[in-house]
């Protein structure tokens, strides 16, 4: 189906990072946001606080991040489509919700404005310290879908594609931004709604009498229905079986969380979303996102200025991690450079996948800003020496 | 073949193929449950719009047995869940269920922030004075000198008096019973199905299994004798009185009934104000 | 148009961001260019300054930051002081010439001056220097197209201000273009900072 046109702000405009993410969940359809205020994501809920009264739908500021991320839950059960938004103290807050969308499986998203940690760190300038928590934040086993945008345009983008996902699949879904990203203004083409895809929440066709909450259908993802519709269900954080009730023994756990990582397993094998650039003759490639991504695109542009073949791999869903893709991208160069705003997080994903066929370096930068190109460069041409 | 009698009346509000449950003989929460059923049936509300929510502890689990629209969410956040719940589809009737470890402790900060803002959700809280589900230890509802699993020596840190909290905070609708006053209790449930605004009620009920026992207190029939008698109604009686201590006298009755303006009423009215036509009520939000 | 890094700065509140949006829209809406638009913020932001920085480019942007601007504007003595060392060797220093005092630079740059704030009050807002600004930018830098400026100076104001900040526009422009065709009558190619001190 398409976007609903009330929440599409067709046109062209000059928007930071954090404006065009808000754009993206209204134009998917988001209608409910609840938030609690933290530098540098609170743009995002400013806006829509300002932006949804007109559009159909409501703002609701909570009294702290536990509580805006149950809430936006309790909406999605009464029909809505939500997401809260926040930072590093915020999303680690977050956490057990996380966890309680992926077993319920109610589609929801979050999003993350990287920034510098731990603690309370640097509140107003960027990281990408976030991805292993966006991964494994939540106890316990669960998949998870976590997109990296680069751009403000990818924040609007990318917002419409976390909501498609989440409905899809029926999970929660990060949007994992950088303070860099989120406070960058840029160009934003916001396409008419008639050319915006929505994914529609998957509601049962069963009456109530035949209607099992958690019976998964051919592609292991179970259809909702809502409360107040007359179906009567439950939902439980605990370990349920088809039913939704409570079952706690060993064949009930492992049916369903193996049900969890399983069903995303489509997006793992082959949608994941990733950017590729002159990889055809390269001996060498830079793995990145987000705006380190950015930056290390400047350093590839030097390295290929002195001649050095190397190429581009864009990470842009960090969850599924492109691991087939790099694996066979691995067995064609001599060296992955894996520059992050992090002291080395993805770089080890990076390098299980590579598996041994190529030398793996990290260019660590432990965040409060990114990285200068000519760093990024320096490890290449080490790489290749 | 004749059509199945049921064996209680309050059946056809239970999940009856999740029986038996899990509270144990002497536990009072069954008995709230009861009077939750009764309520339900005396205010005529559409079953197929009441949606229950409950954190987690022996009272959490009351959502899994109701056979309504029934959400059993993490430990403390059963309040914000049904705020989330409430305003997206304001049609719903939202019950939050739950225990005053729950709602009070680990939850307290979404309690009064759910009845400063007086959302038009009804809080049932079963208070039986302790953590029960984990083993018995100390709540900020267990009374000076009593006897936890955490307070091997008795308790000493002052407990919280709820009606009071509830009241202060906002609430529209504030009142205290016990497991024994059962007509009083359903009917205080009833009355608050009739109430727009963030409605409190308070139930204290026995744990025979780690409060009563472990403070020599005999099993949940002498907690019945003992709320008979330290029971005194006074509708309307101070909150700051209620104050609860251990086998001392408890006031009950209805302290608040008062209307405010709900939180949605009040969005809309300054929305209103401000943006004019160019406010859109929102749509009960139905995903295609 | 080769990549150019600009920054703006000075107090806050005197509308250091909204000169670098327009400048920015200007060359990624209106003149169907690149710009990337970032700002300082927190404890960098409070205490009085501002700052903003923007690229403009014909190719998409990839670095987002600026360190060594081809442009530098300022509208307070402490962001020339902070900021002029930073300032590319030949480039371009636009000052707010009553609130500048313009001493110490190393030679080869271009320095220009205005009245910002007076220029502004002579149309009854003092609040509109920043737009006086842009429009002077505009002119003395050559970099945009001034139908592209006027359009983004029309699409980032409140319509009720649109004229006002258009005329403001107008007149940092005019400004632009007279100081320029004197510096060339006396075979000028920069402001010594001794003449805008005299000026001022």
């Amino acid at each position: 189906m398409h976007a609903d046109p009330k929440g599409v702000l067709t046109g062209v405009h000059f928007l930071d990072g954090d404006h065009a993410c808000c754009e993206g969940a209204l134009a998917a359809g988001a209608r409910f946001a609840a938030g609690y205020p933290i530098t540098p994501s609170t743009e995002v809920v400013e806006r829509f606080a300002a932006r949804i009264p007109t559009v159909g739908g409501l703002f609701v500021q909570m009294e702290d991040e536990l509580a805006a991320s149950i809430a936006i839950q309790g909406a999605v059960w009464g029909g809505a489509k939500a997401f809260t938004v926040t930072s590093g103290p915020g999303f680690s807050l977050m956490m057990e919700h996380i966890g309680y969308a992926a077993m319920t499986e109610t589609p929801c998203v979050f999003v993350d404005v990287q920034r510098g940690g731990p603690s309370t760190g640097l509140p107003t300038l960027p990281a990408q310290a976030d991805m292993m928590q966006a991964r494994w934040g939540s106890h316990g086993d669960y998949g998870m879908i976590a997109l990296c945008p680069n751009s403000p345009q990818e924040c609007f983008d990318l917002t419409i594609q976390a909501f498609n996902l989440s409905e899809q699949f029926r999970t929660p879904v990060m949007v994992m931004l950088d303070e860099c990203v989120g406070h960058m203004t840029e160009k934003v083409v916001i396409p008419p709604a008639e050319q915006i895809e929505i994914y529609p929440r998957r509601h049962t066709a069963e009456p109530p009498d035949r209607y099992q909450p958690y019976a998964p259908a051919e592609d292991l993802v179970p259809a909702m229905a809502h409360a107040g519709e007359g179906y009567r269900f439950h939902v439980t954080g605990l370990t349920h079986d088809e039913r939704g009730y409570p079952s706690m023994n060993v064949e009930t756990q492992d049916r369903l969380v193996r049900r969890l990582q399983a069903k995303l397993r489509p997006l793992a094998e082959g949608l994941e979303l990733f950017a590729a650039s002159d990889l055809g003759d390269a001996e060498v490639a830079v793995v990145s996102y987000g705006i380190t991504s950015r930056v290390a695109k400047r350093a590839l542009q030097l390295a290929r200025e002195r001649g050095v073949r190397a190429g581009e791999f864009r990470i842009i869903s960090a969850w599924p991690f492109p691991e087939d893709r790099l694996r066979a991208l691995a067995g064609r160069v001599k060296a992955l450079i894996v520059p992050e705003l992090n002291l080395g997080q993805m770089v080890y994903e990076v390098e299980r996948a590579a598996a041994g066929q190529a030398r793996v370096r990290g260019v660590p930068h432990a965040g409060g800003g990114v990285h200068d190109p000519e760093q990024i460069l320096a490890a290449i041409l080490e790489a290749v020496r | 073949m004749t059509e199945a009698i049921p064996h209680n009346p309050v059946e056809p509000f239970l999940r009856v193929d999740r029986m038996p449950h899990i509270w144990c003989p002497g536990c009072g929460i069954g008995t709230t449950v009861n009077c939750f059923t009764r309520a339900l049936l005396e205010s005529k509300v559409d079953l197929n719009r009441v949606a229950v929510v409950s954190g987690i502890g022996c009272t959490g689990r009351v959502a899994g047995y109701a056979r309504l629209d029934s959400f059993h969410t993490t430990h403390g956040r059963a309040i914000p869940f049904a705020t989330g719940l409430k305003l997206a589809n304001p049609g719903l009737e939202v019950v939050v269920y739950s225990g005053d470890g729950d709602l009070t402790a680990i939850g307290g900060n979404h309690l009064i922030h759910a009845a400063r803002r007086n959302i038009d959700i009804k809080v049932i809280c079963v208070n039986n004075m302790i953590y029960a589900m984990t083993g018995g230890q100390t709540a900020p509802t267990t009374p000076a000198t009593a006897i936890t699993s955490t307070a091997p020596y008795g308790a000493f840190e002052p407990s919280f008096n709820l009606v009071q909290l509830a009241e202060s905070a906002g609430a529209s609708y504030v009142a205290r019973w016990t497991t024994y006053h059962v007509r009083q209790l359903s009917r205080s449930m009833s009355e608050m199905f009739q109430k727009r605004g963030f409605c409190f009620i308070e139930v204290l009920s026995p744990c025979p299994t780690l409060y009563q026992r472990r403070n020599k207190l005999g099993d949940g029939l002498d907690t019945m004798k003992y709320y008979k008698e330290a029971g005194k109604i006074r509708h309307g009686a101070p909150t700051s009185e209620a104050v609860l201590t251990k086998q001392g006298e408890i006031l009950l009755g209805k302290f608040v009934d008062r209307d405010r303006p709900d939180y949605l009423e009040l969005m809309r009215r300054q929305l209103y104000e401000q943006l004019g036509d160019r406010y859109q009520e929102a749509e009960v939000p139905v995903c295609a | 148009m080769r990549l150019t890094e600009i920054r703006i700065a000075g107090f806050g509140g005197q509308g250091v961001i909204l000169a670098a949006t327009i400048i920015g829209k200007a060359a990624a809406i209106f003149q169907g260019g690149y710009a990337t638009m970032t700002q300082s913020f927190g404890p960098e932001a409070r205490g009085g300054s501002s700052s903003a920085q923007v690229i403009l480019s014909d190719e998409p942007i990839l670095y987002p930051y600026v360190h060594r601007p081809d442009v530098l504007v300022v509208m307070s003595q402490e962001a020339f002081t902070r900021f002029a060392p930073e300032l590319k060797p030949g480039g371009l220093l636009l000052v707010e010439q009553d609130l500048v005092r313009v001493t110490g630079l190393p030679t080869g740059l271009r320095v220009y001056g205005v009245p910002a704030t007076r220029l502004a009050e002579e149309l009854g807002r003092k609040m509109v220097l920043n737009v006086v600004l842009v429009g002077f930018f505009g002119a003395v830098t050559g970099l945009l197209d001034p139908d592209a400026l006027r359009r983004a100076v029309a699409d980032s104001v409140p319509a009720g201000f649109r004229e006002l900040n258009l005329q403001a526009f107008e007149k940092g422009f005019a400004h632009g273009l007279s100081l320029l065709a004197t510096m060339a009558r006396n075979g000028e190619t920069e402001v010594s900072p001794v003449a805008l001190e005299e000026e001022g």
